[in-house]
């Protein structure tokens, strides 16, 4: 039973602490978290409270400064294992798009086709699946400044998904967003995520966004300070 | 991705292979220029010879004493063709203070091989006064054959003008050489034997013959003198130091390019670590953008130079006195150091970016 919980965990974090400015800012404070496959967990709290941090960590983005972080069993510690999960295993979405402006949306979510080198015939018959279950087909030779809000956040959760990853990580995804768009974005990466069984960590201090997760964890002062599963 | 990162930028891009361009140009037309001089000064000395026989450490050939009588002894030698004693003296007009005078046998090949224009080859002899003078130098001084030119202290008679590839003998004056060393109180004396051989062989036997003979005097084979000339490895040390300066100029066009780039796009960087690029595909991306900025420029310096080169020929003053040519070893040297400079001047830039940490650089958005 205890190995085949185990076996299903796909994020792990243990002890973890994050400090900045040499120690004076303490942003995660031994937070302790595991994450079943397939899972959408929801991290709530008021800004500062760490959310983007422990995002951060799990990628492998920042370091941690004490405990362990181990994703789909790689313990995240050096810059090979961290490029290797956002290559092939991770799949980044922040509250802004992040998108090159003067690219096209083409451009754009070919990009990790790039890193990775991969075939680019099926990259682009890919970005043409993704971009038609998004909506955006239409707008992939458009440059981005050209684009809507809710297309540019629709582009970079193509890009996102671009590598197939198993994990979705997601800073404040909608954040940006106005309250059509809002839910037409989480609508659709809910779905994404459910369809494929990919395991999202979604960081929100939307109350509405976070009740629709499978498990919601509350943070406070780098801290988990309280969990609701339904 | 690298294409349209200088395709987006494109101002950037063009500023940075200006720089290059500038630098390749500029390096090409000196090294041209002043190599196209020292061929200049190298197709004097070798008159269709292969050695050249001197007065040992002299800082010029100007001041360098080699007896005539030398000349006669060394044609006797079963494997030389003939040995020519010239003189290079500068003698002024009353408006022109400097103008070389090579002080000649009838038969040294210079007058032999040239296009006379007026008069022609028998009148100038070795036993008489009369000089013959480059085109050039025909116009400058307002002579022509049948006439006088007063150089120097005297007048002399003019009993030909010729047409000559090298400026330097197409604007000098030629004189018997008898009449050259009296003038200029040389007596018995040249400046340089060249020494033409049978089928080209027997240099060494030359060489040691000098030696035993003449022990103040060496001998040696024009590409050992070209090479070891001081003059020339002067001319050509500072063609490739003004050149190298000017390079120096376009790599820091070109690291000011990449570091605005880099800093410009912190954050787009900071998105492709996310994307999965590692620290070495983000360095390499600005080293290879760097690379093609100094590939563009070294196209189009090749372009400006060829361009330059061209006008340069076509001043009046410079026609015929100094030939700007260009060879394929300076073109390489050029687009080597092209290349090099880029990569240094990337290097910063490309660290830098490697090291950006994205979680951070995406936080201060």
């Amino acid at each position: 039973m205890m190995n085949s919980a185990l076996a299903n965990t796909h994020v792990s974090v243990v002890d973890v602490w994050k400090s900045f400015d040499q120690g004076r800012i303490e942003v995660l404070r031994g937070v302790n978290l595991q994450v079943a496959r397939g899972e959408i967990l929801a991290l709530c709290g008021v800004s500062g409270c760490g959310k983007s941090t422990l995002l951060n960590v799990i990628s492998g983005l920042e370091d941690v400064t004490r405990g362990q972080v181990k994703v789909a069993g790689h313990e995240v510690t050096n810059e090979a294992v961290r490029v290797n999960l956002l290559r092939h295993h991770i799949g980044y979405i922040f509250q802004l798009h992040h998108l090159m402006p003067d690219l096209t949306l083409r451009e754009n979510c070919l990009v990790p086709l790039v890193a990775t080198g991969g075939n680019r015939r099926e990259g682009l018959a890919r970005l043409h699946e993704l971009a038609a279950a998004t909506g955006v087909e239409g707008q992939l030779g458009q440059r981005v400044r050209e684009l809507s809000g809710g297309e540019r956040q629709r582009g970079a959760l193509v890009r996102a998904l671009m590598n197939n990853p198993e994990l979705l990580l997601c800073d404040e995804p909608t954040g940006a967003l106005d309250e059509s768009n809002r839910e037409k974005v989480f609508e659709l990466l809910l779905g994404l995520a459910r369809v494929c069984g990919r395991t999202m960590i979604i960081a929100t201090h939307d109350p509405q966004i976070a009740e629709r997760c499978d498990r919601t964890l509350r943070m406070r002062d780098g801290r988990i300070v309280g969990e609701t599963t339904r | 991705m690298m294409f349209t990162n200088l395709r987006r930028h494109r101002v950037r891009t063009a500023i940075g292979a200006a720089g290059i361009a500038l630098g390749v140009a500029t390096m090409l037309c000196v090294v041209g220029l002043l190599g196209g001089a020292v061929k200049m000064f190298q197709r004097i000395l070798n008159n269709d010879s292969e050695i050249v026989v001197f007065e040992k450490n002299v800082s010029d050939l100007f001041f360098s004493h080699a007896p005539v009588a030398m000349a006669g002894r060394l044609e006797k030698l079963p494997f030389v063709k003939n040995a020519q004693p010239v003189l290079f003296t500068i003698i002024t007009a009353p408006d022109r203070p400097v103008i070389t005078c090579f002080g000649i046998r009838a038969s040294d090949p210079r007058l032999r091989k040239a296009e006379w224009l007026q008069g022609q080859a028998a009148d100038f002899n070795d036993n008489g006064r009369g000089v013959v003078l480059g085109e050039r130098a025909a116009e400058f001084l307002s002579a022509h054959a049948g006439g006088t030119v007063a150089l120097g202290q005297d007048t002399w008679p003019v009993v030909g003008v010729v047409r000559i590839e090298n400026g330097f003998e197409n604007g000098g004056v030629f004189m018997p050489l008898a009449e050259c060393q009296h003038a200029f109180h040389q007596d018995g004396v040249c400046s340089v034997v060249t020494v033409a051989l049978h089928d080209g062989k027997g240099a060494d036997d030359v060489k040691r013959w000098v030696s035993a003979e003449y022990p103040k005097m060496i001998a040696m084979e024009n590409e050992e003198f070209n090479r070891s000339y001081s003059q020339f490895k002067i001319i050509k040390t500072t063609a490739w130091v003004v050149g190298g300066c000017a390079f120096l100029l376009g790599g820091l066009s070109v690291t000011n390019t990449m570091i605005l780039s880099v800093f410009g796009r912190i954050r787009e960087l900071a998105i492709a670590r996310v994307c999965g690029f590692s620290r070495s595909q983000v360095a390499l991306m600005i080293l290879g953008e760097s690379l093609l900025i100094s590939l563009f420029g070294t196209a189009l310096g090749w372009a400006l130079s060829a361009a330059g080169l061209h006008l340069l020929r076509a001043i009046p003053a410079l026609q015929g006195y100094i030939e700007p040519r260009i060879g394929w070893m300076e073109v390489a040297g050029a687009t080597g150091l092209a290349v090099l400079t880029a990569l240094a001047g990337a290097l910063y830039p490309a660290v830098y970016s490697s090291r950006i940490n994205p979680a951070q650089a995406l936080r201060f958005e």
